[in-house]
């Protein structure tokens, strides 16, 4: 037993007993989020069947053989794992594209493997950032975004570096 | 993504063309697309429980509390926003939404936030430094508990699905430091046009 075992539990417990504190009806603000739950995996759906065909059928020929030899000489570089190469191409431009990649890294290489665990950490640690740089402006119509891009991909290629770096020196 | 998928189709029928593995290839598309279903059913469940965890934290004001608490940090990053001002407090929540992440309010408030912001600095279509900073602070994905990924170790046979919460706290702590940095350094090179 770890102490992450106790995070999903404590998290839980802090949310409901401050609820019973301040007298709010759990199990009916339970359900409504829940309710919205269902549509945000339904949501996906559509995309999901497209983009996993797509990388499943990219897969079956050996397409990421092919793509992992060509980046290797820089991954090996860094020290990175060229299987987790695809991610970094699609995890700025799309959410389910990633978590099918995603999918696609830990069915095969086993979800505590050294390179499942880095795909877990850069999953976990970086968004969709063209995504949202494209919402956020494109709501309040702004134009021209100046810097904002150059920004969040410094934040992007810390975050591959240092997923790698960091299961190195905690598992 | 629309020529990334025409690549991924051409790319994939030349190569098994080319190989003679127009089965394997024909077999893939039959069963990924119900793969797909399969997994938004086993995402089906924690989504819903998390949505419905966190709904209870927004409507208990626990959400609330906790980006009151936030906004000294806040007051860091973003120097020249009333405390009070609408944009600060959208802002906050909006920070607080990600943690805990609540996506369906997320962007919700940080679009709230933006229009704010643009309100009170958006003369131009050109962005403000404040809205550079928010953006990018959204890009940066400082989650406390990644539940999707945590689903998806337990699906394939990770003994300790939870254990990488540790590595992705650093990892992110340390991105959005560096994403901040790179806002700052930036904003002094970078001049608004009018």
């Amino acid at each position: 037993m770890t102490f992450t075992d106790y995070f999903i539990p404590t998290i839980i417990l802090v949310i409901t007993g401050f609820a019973l504190l301040k007298k709010t009806d759990i199990f009916d603000a339970f359900l409504e989020g829940a309710k919205e739950g269902i549509s945000t995996s339904l949501d996906i759906l559509p995309s999901l069947i497209c983009l996993m065909t797509c990388i499943g059928m990219f897969k079956s020929v050996g397409g990421f053989g092919i793509l992992a030899s060509f980046v290797q000489p820089l991954t090996d570089f860094f020290g990175f794992p060229s299987e987790c190469a695809p991610l970094i191409f699609i995890r700025p431009m799309s959410g389910s594209g990633a978590l099918s990649v995603y999918n696609n890294i830990v069915s095969q290489y086993g979800a505590d493997s050294f390179i499942g665990r880095v795909a877990s950490v850069m999953m976990g640690s970086t968004e969709t950032t063209f995504y949202t740089v494209a919402v956020y402006f494109g709501a309040v119509k702004i134009k021209n975004s100046r810097y904002a891009i150059p920004a969040a991909l410094v934040g992007d290629m810390t975050g591959w570096i240092a997923s790698v770096i960091a299961v190195r020196m905690l598992f | 993504m629309q020529y990334l998928i025409g690549i991924i189709v051409i790319f994939s029928y030349l190569l098994a063309l080319i190989n003679n593995e127009m089965s394997k290839l024909s077999l893939s598309i039959i069963t990924e697309c119900a793969n797909a279903v399969n997994l938004s059913i086993s995402l089906c469940g924690s989504i819903c429980l998390w949505s419905g965890i966190m709904n209870v934290a927004e409507k208990s004001g626990l959400v609330k509390q906790l980006s009151a608490f936030f906004t000294p940090l806040m007051r860091i990053l973003f120097p020249d926003i009333g405390r009070y001002s609408k944009a600060m407090g959208y802002i906050c929540l909006n920070f607080i939404s990600n943690l805990l992440g609540l996506g369906n309010a997320s962007t919700p408030l940080g679009i709230k936030a933006m229009e704010e912001l643009k309100k009170n600095e958006g003369v131009t279509d050109s962005a403000s430094n404040n809205m550079i900073m928010l953006t990018v602070l959204n890009t940066a994905a400082l989650q406390l508990f990644p539940a999707t990924i945590i689903t998806l170790r337990a699906k394939y046979g990770s003994a300790t699905p939870s254990d990488i919460i540790p590595a992705v706290w650093v990892v992110s702590a340390i991105t959005l430091s560096l994403t901040v940095l790179a806002v700052k350094v930036f904003s002094r090179f970078s001049k608004r046009s009018t």
